[in-house]
């Protein structure tokens, strides 16, 4: 049976942890809407991007000297897996799920004899991962010191992964994050960015001819390396917006839980001070019924 | 009043302008292009310059890098890496992305040795580079 002073302090700790946590909701309920706001703010340049990709893949892709990027390099020996995690914890179970999808998949292609290489960017990814599939890690992009993620940063990535390509390091390259719903889901996925994978234009907006300056081919072999950067610019807004969004939740959770341990321990105290004053009562009773 | 054409001019970070306007002053690959109402449908990429659009409320010019530029009869969508209206535009700037080019033109010289392509490609950015500085006299 903990003592009163224990448990007073038992409940003071619960209700520090309770602020700390209720300030943690809403400082991530704040950032999320920055990063949701950044997210919509890049959509049209993506859709737009992919809508005049995938109208030139189209056009180009089936040609033979079709630019790598696209057609790929003909083999899927190599596997490039590009995890993109939050640099921060307490956000439930955001980063587990992302290492979770990308390992079932990294184990899948080792099943097949594939050859595995992993990028991490986002070092609670990278600490998931390592225990496992520490040999195969290439590298790690650090976005600590990155306040607000800009096209900049994604540009760097891209010049990283667009490097490796070149070397002939990789295939196959695809990135992990995980996409934004809503506040309570987000949905870890995979995406296939090299060799490029545009959806097919729908058949009617293909019907306008456009003319090419300088030629289909020069524009595509000048607009997938911008490509491969666009991708993970909307993969690293999305993870914002995410990781945020599962903070705000996993938060808000902690917050009632701590809620419900106060009422209980509350409750506790309460019965241990009156068992006190009754015993004390019974004590003093019995004490003059002796006299 | 001449024919407007929806102008629109979006970096990956954000919308900058979206407009009504009657012309579309474009910086392209092979050359400045002007578009207005009912160009022909045309695709282009774009090399660091000037893009200078004209409208029913006036003029305005903004200094764009890399992308490409999306005509048609009624709408014209410039889609740059960079943009940054021109009023906007310091010399700090400016200086960042000489600096950029050069460096990606030191590195093109290390890399391709022997091969002029890349290297004659970067050496032309950072000419445009610094041409939109004297152009816009930073």
């Amino acid at each position: 049976m903990p003592s009163l002073k224990d448990l007073k302090n038992r409940i003071e700790s619960v209700k520090s942890t309770r602020k700390i946590t209720k300030a943690m909701q809403m400082v991530a309920a704040a950032k999320l809407r920055r990063a949701q706001e950044a997210a919509e703010m890049s959509r049209p340049y993506t859709e737009r991007f992919n809508a005049v990709m995938s109208n030139l893949a189209a056009s180009v892709g089936g040609s033979d000297s079709a630019p790598r990027l696209l057609s790929g390099t003909g083999s899927d020996k190599v596997q490039l897996l590009i995890v993109m995690t939050s640099e921060r914890g307490l956000c439930g179970g955001f980063n587990a799920n992302i290492a979770k999808k990308a390992k079932t998949h990294a184990k899948k292609l080792l099943a097949e004899g594939k050859e595995v290489k992993i990028l991490t960017v986002g070092k609670k990814g990278r600490d998931q991962l390592k225990r496992e599939y520490s040999k195969h890690f290439v590298g790690h992009v650090d976005l600590t010191e990155v306040k607000r993620v800009g096209y900049a940063d994604a540009q760097g990535i891209a010049k990283d992964i667009l490097a490796r390509f070149d070397a002939g390091e990789f295939d196959v390259a695809t990135i992990f994050y995980a996409k934004f719903e809503n506040v309570v889901s987000q949905i870890p996925t995979a995406q296939q960015i090299i060799p490029a994978d545009f959806e097919e234009p729908e058949a009617d907006e293909a019907s306008t001819l456009f003319d090419y300056e300088p030629d289909e081919e020069a524009i595509l072999a000048d607009l997938l390396p911008r490509g491969v950067a666009t991708q993970i610019f909307s993969a690293l807004l999305e993870n914002g917006a995410s990781e945020q969004g599962a903070r705000m939740s996993a938060m808000d959770n902690a917050t009632r839980n701590a809620g419900e341990m106060i009422e209980d321990l509350t409750i506790e105290y309460n019965r241990s001070r009156q068992a006190v004053i009754t015993n004390e009562l019974i004590e003093i009773i019995s004490g003059a019924e002796a006299l | 009043m001449a024919d407007t054409v929806q102008f629109d001019l979006v970096s990956p970070e954000r919308l900058l302008a979206s407009a009504q306007v009657t012309s579309v002053q474009i910086p392209g690959a092979d050359g400045d292009m002007t578009a207005m109402a009912g160009h022909a449908p045309t695709i282009t990429t774009l090399r660091p310059g000037v893009l200078s659009v004209e409208g029913p409320d006036g003029a305005s010019e903004y200094v764009v890098t890399g992308g490409f530029a999306e005509i048609s009869a009624d709408s014209i969508s410039v889609l740059a890496e960079r943009a940054i209206a021109k009023g906007d535009m310091t010399r700090e700037h400016h200086e960042a992305m000489v600096k950029e080019a050069e460096e990606a033109l030191s590195r093109a010289k290390e890399t391709f040795d022997n091969e002029p392509g890349p290297v004659d490609d970067a050496a032309k950015l950072l000419a445009d580079m610094v041409a939109v500085g004297d152009h816009i006299s930073v």
